[in-house]
């Protein structure tokens, strides 16, 4: 079944409760997706230089500090740690494929999550409430988040299979649904050298849409050729350093509700996610149209950009 | 016979509610049950099986007022997926929107949409009646089989795909039309049965501007020289 929850903030102010808002939501969706669950936030670091590294290293809550003193060696003292049991933002002037590899050969114990100057990502094993109370959910703070509740249907549950999966920079894609192409979606993008760390649908389906990006697209036209290559049931629910974008296959069985005021932009699979919000009562609350593109910026205050895609 | 019972479901769970339709409410003079906060919670006031009038405050979850036996429950907000399915008899009123699968399987009884209702409205209706005054979604009336669907806006993608002996009349546009379904002429039989059901649904519309989409019964026996292409 699966949940997906998003909330991009309008008005200024409020950015300082995005997690106390988001955690209601995703404690709720845990009804639709127990096994495991995930959050990407998108934060302003204005205080920090280089890029941010989502680390996950299981079991290794008490051995930040050693990871900290290790990478200050090889990239300066410009590098800052913040952990949150057994998850942390690292940042680091050192490119993505140094700290990668710096990684693989001296901690092999620690997952690199996203990368990014702008998104730190969260994922884990349990139910969604206590995923949100392990890493402290409540007190994100910044301009847009989505999140996602698991019940596994077509591959293992493990951290590493949880969404939202990420690709590149600043981008990751959480999703309600089933693809049946993933293996000849992800064999294709194999070929081109693109490297993947499960066998999960999803992931095929994000790293075909940052592929797309790279190769010039802008997200909203790798959606729309997506609808040519992905093919399956799925509501997806994208966000970048500026943006929360969501769509609906043809078909659109998988659910999608919506509640936008001046404050917020709220997105749930169902109603009841989102029924705590403030002001929700007098919101624009609809169900987004079938292989709509919607779109959401956290810079252009107040417009929601609706793309049709005709096929 | 005019008592009104309020329900909090900020307070009281929806299996409590439901508990109290389905046992106390019968033997008591309860007449109107409201219902507050019903913050998209599923399956409230499914299986009422008495003539109550039950009014639900605020946006409410999936399978509402389901199986539906002679209650008129009206929801003022927008409801989630089948709302009023598989209803017996009595009156369901949404004064929102409501999500997919609007009154499937109904087998009496109508449900009124005064929104929009989305894909797969009407899904394999059985003799119940549904009356939306906005659009409805792709796939709507699929594989219906008996009863009567009424849209008064406009109709989505495969209107009454596989319809069987349900009729559908749609009072704007048709985005296509299902396999199997076709546009039949209005006679003055249908105009009447219209009128009839939008004075029911208290809705205004102009009967006899509607179409009428029935079933050209071709897909009712197999037909081996088709190669599945139909």
């Amino acid at each position: 079944m699966c949940g997906i929850v998003g909330l991009l903030i309008r008005r200024a102010e409020m950015r300082a409760s995005l997690g106390q808002l988001a955690v209601p939501m995703l404690d709720c969706m845990g009804d639709r997706g127990p096994d495991s669950a995930g959050l990407a936030v998108f934060e302003d670091r204005v205080e920090t230089t280089g890029l941010g590294f989502s680390l996950y290293w299981p079991g290794g809550g008490d051995d930040w500090d050693a990871l900290l003193q290790q990478h200050r060696q090889v990239a300066g003292d410009e590098v800052s740690l913040d952990a949150n049991a057994d998850n942390a933002l690292l940042t680091s002037p050192m490119s993505p494929a140094a700290v990668t590899e710096w990684l693989e050969q001296g901690w092999p114990g620690v997952d690199l999550l996203s990368v990014g100057s702008r998104i730190r990502l969260f994922k884990d094993e349990g139910h969604p409430r206590d995923i949100a109370s392990r890493y402290g959910f409540q007190s994100l703070v910044g301009t847009h988040l989505v999140g996602h509740t698991r019940m596994a249907t077509e591959s293992m549950v493990s951290p590493a299979h949880a969404h939202p999966f990420t690709a590149g920079e600043d981008f990751c894609l959480v999703h309600n649904g089933s693809l049946s192409n993933p293996n000849s979606v992800r064999r294709r993008l194999q070929r081109r050298g693109i490297a993947f760390q499960t066998d999960n649908d999803t992931e095929a389906g994000c790293r075909y849409l940052e592929w797309r990006m790279r190769e010039g697209d802008s997200l909203e036209e790798a959606i729309e050729a997506s609808f040519e290559e992905l093919d399956g049931f799925f509501t997806f629910l994208m966000a970048t350093a500026d943006k929360m974008v969501l769509v609906r296959d043809a078909f659109a069985c998988k659910p999608a509700v919506v509640a936008e005021t001046e404050d917020y932009v709220a997105v749930g699979s169902e109603f009841r996610a989102l029924a705590h919000l403030p002001g929700v009562a007098e919101a624009n609350v609809f169900e987004p149209s079938p292989q709509t593109i919607y779109s959401w910026s956290v810079v252009e205050a107040g417009s929601t950009q609706t793309t049709a895609v005709v096929s | 016979m005019s008592d009104i019972r309020e329900f909090d479901l900020a307070e009281t769970s929806v299996r409590e509610l439901n508990r109290y339709l389905h046992g106390e409410l019968r033997d008591s003079d309860v007449a109107r049950i409201s219902v507050q906060n019903p913050n998209g919670q599923h399956s409230i006031g499914a299986g009422l099986d008495c003539p109550v009038e039950v009014e639900i405050h605020g946006h409410a979850g999936y399978f509402i007022a389901g199986m539906n036996k002679q209650a008129r429950v009206t929801v003022h907000g927008n409801v989630g997926w089948s709302v009023g399915e598989n209803m017996m008899s009595g009156q369901v009123r949404v004064k929102g929107h409501a999500s997919e699968s609007a009154g499937a399987s109904a087998h009496g009884g109508l449900l009124v949409v005064d929104g929009d209702a989305s894909s797969r409205c009407g899904i394999s209706l059985k003799g119940g009646n549904v009356v939306v005054a906005g659009d409805v979604g792709h796939f709507s009336a699929f594989m219906a089989q008996a009863g009567t669907m009424v849209v008064c806006g406009n109709a989505g993608a495969n209107l009454g795909d596989s319809l069987y002996e349900a009729v559908i009349y749609v009072g704007g546009s048709i985005d296509s039309l299902g396999a199997d379904a076709r546009e039949e002429p209005m006679e003055a039989s249908d105009v009447e049965t219209l009128r009839g059901l939008l004075s029911e649904a208290g809705l205004e519309g102009d009967a006899e501007n509607f179409r009428r989409v029935g079933s050209a019964r071709s897909l009712y026996h197999w037909n081996a020289e088709a190669h599945q292409e139909y």
